[in-house]
């Protein structure tokens, strides 16, 4: 990708080069040609409409290709591959901080391997940060208070500066790092160095010693939704809207439970804002995500607000 | 110097309000108003960040602003709003005045308005000294346990977003206040003109323009009224 | 041209002008004269230029080398935020409205006055208000968000003086306010007999345009910067996400001002230019009637592109598109506008006084500043290069190499008229030809570090020494500039004791200001005017000057 966009970049350097040089040469001509000189008088134009429209059309013409080629580049980097591994980031004055799903964690420096789809989910935890890798040629702000994405496949091994590009405070430019691409065989062994606690695994234990596990049931109806199959489908809420189910509403629903509740439900959850910290937010909502995939035999129709209509005392099933 | 200095020297002599750089009373007041208005264009923008701001808070958190609003008492609101139209007609009716040259008929209309301002302020005083008392003043003091009535159905809220409610609340009728306040200082300032003899049938620009801006403030008023007060009340 | 000096002792007995129209301070400090305010406006805001140019200094000395070594990151920090907001608000807003507009705008459409000379002067009042705030904030601790304060390290994370700078910026946007509200109702109300919306000059069309752009955007700005002072003082949570608010909200309110503040700042310099380009080829303008109604369509659509600023910031993707597509509407009519002088100079009679030597570095520089725009509004690169030095390359092109060359172009080409005197050409030829090099120096390399990756507002570049030698070519270019702006500074003082006095018409340039005398009297006019020509009658004046010659000779 970062082919393409050196290669967009250059197709812009040189129509600009163009378009500069004429605008250049032009004035200088005309500047030379027609100096001022004793019995030279300047000769009145009104203009030309014909040349007014040629010049507007034909450069807002070359300006659509520009666009139209930066648009679908732009959706290509915004849209991730389905199957791109994830890597959760958590930014913070003046640090980042990386946690793989396997449950490897690293400050400043993140390991991937070559020719894989990677997916970014980013937050933040305080200000707004800006991961970028300008080797990838790709940046994206990280917000405070909800994930964004970043994806990227490398292509060649190596190391890579990482850099923070959204003034953060004192050492903004010191929250730096590496991206360090390794060949595959070196990734695994990389891997297996350090804490092997896969994050959705780390989430089910947290999902079970916080409590959770008491009212959002698997087996039985609970107080609250049961979260198998549920991630990444819409579901309907108390006060009439449809959300889909994805990484923002689940970190909401556990840091504000009573924002968008589930329709049939009561707002009896507790808050963990300020009870949990980000990397065990991101383990929670991993392992929440890895419920997404409907296990065998489980009980219960799909929620599709759609077709099923909610009165107010019907009790719909999260699926 | 010859030609304008004449006309000047007659303009002078028509009327004393004329200023040296307008040709005659009629640019000078045309010139007013078209720089009342646009000033007035000005107002509406920058009241129009706070109503984006609510647009954007609305879309996201319909229940908890919802909920926010319920607590509100209406009554206040609408006496206020009444309050505010009244004021409106008595501005109409001292320009009124004025244009007609019955310079006590101002005054009194001009000290109604002021009066009919305090009125307001008064009541708002009243709402905010009894969302004080609730706990629902932002800040570190904010406590909100209620919920929002849908039709009779009750909706769990997010009291932080209710607070967002409260913040904008605050913010944009205090930001209307302390335009009222201007408005009611601007009013008895051109009261106290007009009984100074400042004004009269050939000259009240002042006057009309300071209506124009009395009636901007009432019509944000009628705008916040019902953005703010009357979220979902459907009793 | 011929020498425009008259020799002393030829000067025939010297009316009143403005200046010499009463010597006391009060006489300067409570004048409505627009003219005066005009000088008032240029001395504070010169002031208020090198402040900014001081702490620039700061910046490039500290980036000569890779390490934080010159000043603590913190000080950095507060270096480049108060060089954005000087710049920006006490600077580039006010400087060719307030200086050269306010003083032309009544004399170019053949009035006496502003339609509101009081508020004219509390336009001023404010702006020295807002800048003797910013002051104290400067001198007792400063502020470090970036001029751009974004929530929520502005609203909850930083220590500074957010709120006095704030506020300093809020009360300078009531200057501009009300500037803009006056030059409207100006050019509504008080053009001469005969002069027609077709008959004013490009330069006025300009000031109009930008007024319309100062009323409806500043207000904005003034909103966002009291919720954020109250987010601050009474820990509310409109833009904090703890507390449920967003911090997008700000951006958005934020850039509603903030990119049509840009047009603020150019229309006016591309108004100048188009009386220069005019002046110096002796011709109307090639398209008036496209190159006048350009000014309002850059006011207009410049309204609907804001979110280019945020395409990486977590807006969505189809918001994106849109914002990147109307982007490239706005390049539009500034093209026009450059091909159109452009073509003005073919078949001219031009002359490459100074005035002229600017106008032709505006073209070249603004012609890729813009061209770099285009970069930006482009999504696939705008990915890579945002919030890079690219970026601040950009700004700098059209801001400096925009905004700065139309100002000292207009200085020059008026500086007969509002002082009475000549400048010295040797000087001021030197001065812009090292303004034009020392400018391309500093700035040229930004683009390429951008590229390279260098983040803005970094005070360290350790960790990438490769980004030094960039940064050293960037600071000695800043070193050539200064010395370009210096100059000016030091030849105009120099030419009100030892200039040689000035006539009328110096340029033998069309335009009502051309018709009295330099300096003007106070009312401007002896005679208010009866305009029956159009702009820039070249044909005619040339004409009426063969005639006078003829009779003469």
């Amino acid at each position: 990708m970062a082919g393409q966009v050196d290669a967009l970049y250059i197709y812009l350097v040189l129509v600009s080069t163009v378009m500069i040089t004429l605008i250049f040469l032009a004035v200088a001509v005309l500047a030379v040609r027609y100096r001022r000189s004793a019995g030279h008088k300047a000769e009145q134009i009104e203009g030309s409409t014909v040349l007014e429209i040629g010049w507007s059309v034909i450069p807002f013409g070359v300006m659509l290709t520009f666009f139209i080629w930066g648009a679908l580049l732009y959706f290509k980097e915004r849209t991730p591959p389905a199957d791109a591994t994830e890597v959760y980031v958590v930014a913070k004055q003046w640090m980042w901080k990386i946690e793989h799903m396997e449950g490897q964690r690293e400050i400043n420096e993140l390991h991937v391997p070559v020719g894989e789809n990677i997916k970014l989910v980013m937050t933040s935890q305080d200000v707004i940060h800006s991961f970028y890798v300008p080797a990838f040629r790709i940046k994206q702000d990280v917000l405070p208070g909800r994930y964004t994405t970043l994806w990227f496949k490398a292509t060649q091994p190596g190391t890579y500066h990482l850099f923070c590009a959204e003034y953060c405070g004192t050492s903004h430019s010191g929250m730096i790092g590496h991206i360090v691409v390794m060949e595959p065989q070196d990734y695994a062994q990389w891997m297996t160095g350090g804490p092997s606690v896969p994050l959705p695994e780390a989430g089910k234990q947290l999902f079970s010693t916080l409590g959770c596990s008491t009212c959002h049931r698997f087996d039985i109806q609970g107080r609250g939704p049961n979260l198998q199959g549920a991630f990444g489908k819409p579901v309907l809420l108390e006060d009439g809207r449809t959300v889909m189910v994805d990484d923002n509403y689940v970190r909401e629903s556990i840091l504000n439970p009573t924002a968008k509740i589930v329709n049939g439900f009561k707002p009896v959850m507790p808050t963990f804002q300020g009870l949990i910290t980000d990397e065990q937010l991101n383990a929670l909502v991993a392992y929440v995500k890895s419920l997404g995939q409907p296990a065998a035999g489980t009980a219960g129709a799909q929620n599709q607000p759609a077709t099923s209509p909610a009165g107010p005392t019907q009790k719909t099933q999260v699926q | 110097m010859a030609d304008s200095h004449a006309t000047a020297v007659e303009a002078v002599a028509a009327n004393p309000e004329l200023r040296h750089h307008f040709a005659d009373m009629e640019q000078q007041k045309n010139a007013a108003s078209l720089g009342m208005w646009l000033f007035l264009v000005t107002e509406i923008m920058f009241f129009g960040g706070l109503f984006c701001a609510y647009l954007v808070y609305r879309s996201m958190h319909f229940a908890a602003l919802a909920a926010g609003s319920q607590t509100l008492d209406i009554k206040w609101g609408a006496i206020n709003t009444a309050v505010l139209i009244v004021s409106s007609v008595t501005v109409v009716l001292a320009i009124n005045a004025i244009q007609n040259g019955k310079a006590k008929t101002t005054i009194a209309y001009l000290a109604i308005t002021v009066v009919l301002g305090f009125v307001f302020l008064g009541i708002k005083a009243i709402e905010y000294t009894n969302k004080f008392e609730e706990n629902h003043v932002p800040g570190p003091h904010f406590h909100f346990t209620g919920t929002f009535d849908d039709n009779g159905k009750e909706i769990a809220v997010d009291p932080h977003h209710v607070e967002l409610f409260f913040s904008l609340y605050f913010a944009m009728t205090g930001m209307h206040a302390l335009h009222m306040i201007i408005g009611i200082g601007i009013m008895s300032t051109l009261a106290v003109m007009t009984w100074r003899g400042r004004f009269s049938a050939q000259y009240y620009t002042p006057i009309e323009n300071a209506g124009l801006y009395w009636h901007l403030v009432d019509i944000i008023w009628i705008y916040l009224f019902p953005l703010l007060y009357l979220i979902s009340r459907h009793q | 041209m011929a020498s425009a000096a008259i020799p002393a002792n030829q000067i025939p007995e010297t009316k009143t002008n403005y200046l010499t129209n009463g010597y006391s301070v009060k006489s300067w400090l409570l004048t409505t004269d627009h003219k005066r305010i005009a000088v008032l406006y240029l001395i504070s805001i010169t002031a208020f230029f090198f402040l900014g140019g001081f702490f620039a200094m700061l910046i490039r000395l500290e980036l000569l080398t890779p390490a934080s070594d010159l000043m603590h990151a913190d000080t950095y920090n507060k270096a480049f935020t108060m060089h954005g907001m000087i710049m920006v608000f006490f600077f580039l807003i006010p400087v060719v409205p307030a200086t050269l507009g306010n003083f032309l705008v009544p004399i170019m459409i053949g009035a006496k006055d502003l339609a509101f000379p009081r508020i004219n002067l509390l336009s001023w009042y404010l702006y020295i208000l807002g800048g003797g705030l910013i002051l104290h904030c400067m001198l007792t601790g400063g502020v470090d968000t970036g001029w751009t304060f974004y929530s929520p390290y502005s609203t909850a994370f930083t220590n500074t003086k957010i709120i006095e700078a704030g506020l300093a910026a809020f009360v300078a946007g009531f200057s501009s306010i009300f500037t803009g509200l006056n030059f409207i109702v100006t050019i509504h109300r008080m053009r001469a007999p005969g002069l027609t919306w077709a008959r004013l000059p490009l330069f006025i069309w300009a000031q109009y345009a930008t007024s319309i752009i100062m009323i409806l955007g500043t207000p904005v700005v003034a909103i966002t910067i009291v919720l954020v002072a109250v987010e601050r003082l009474f820990h509310l949570g409109i833009f904090d996400p703890r507390l449920g608010g967003d911090p997008l909200l700000f951006q958005h309110l934020f850039w509603f001002y903030s990119h049509p503040a840009v047009y603020i700042m150019i229309l006016p310099s591309m108004g100048v230019i188009s009386e220069l380009i005019t002046a110096f080829s002796r011709k109307r303008v090639f398209g008036y009637r496209f190159v006048a109604l350009s000014s309002i369509a850059i006011a207009v659509i410049g309204f609907l592109v804001w979110a280019h600023h945020m395409f990486v910031a977590g807006i969505s993707l189809y918001a994106a598109m849109i914002f990147s597509f109307l982007t490239f509407f706005v390049g539009v009519p500034s093209a026009i506008k450059v091909f159109n002088w452009t073509a003005t100079l073919y078949k001219g009679s031009i002359s490459y006084a100074t005035p002229m030597l600017y106008a032709f570095g505006f073209i070249g520089l603004f012609t890729i500043g813009g061209l770099t725009g285009l970069f930006l509004a482009t999504l696939g690169i705008d990915v890579h290069v945002t919030d890079t030095y690219f970026v601040v390359a950009h700004f700098h092109y059209v801001m400096v190499g925009g905004v700065v060359m139309g100002f000292l172009g207009g200085m020059h080409f008026w500086w007969p008229k509002i002082s009475g005197r000549l400048y010295p050409e040797g000087w001021a030829k030197l001065s812009a030809l090292l303004v034009f090099v020392g400018f391309n120096l500093t700035f040229f390399p930004q683009f390429i570090l951008g590229y390279l990756g260098m983040p803005r507002r970094y005070a360290d570049y350790s960790q990438m020494p490769e980004f030094q030698v960039l940064n050293v070519l960037s600071t000695a270019g800043a070193s050539v500039l200064a010395v370009g702006y210096l100059l000016p500074m030091i030849y105009f003082l120099w030419s009100l004791r030892y200039g040689p006095l000035a006539e009328a018409n110096p340029w033998a340039a069309a335009g009502l200001e051309w018709m009295t005398a330099s300096p003007p009297p106070t009312f401007n006019f002896d005679e208010t005017p009866v305009v029956t020509w159009e702009a820039y009658n070249y044909d005619e004046l040339d004409h009426l000057k063969e005639q006078k010659e003829v009779a003469v000779g």
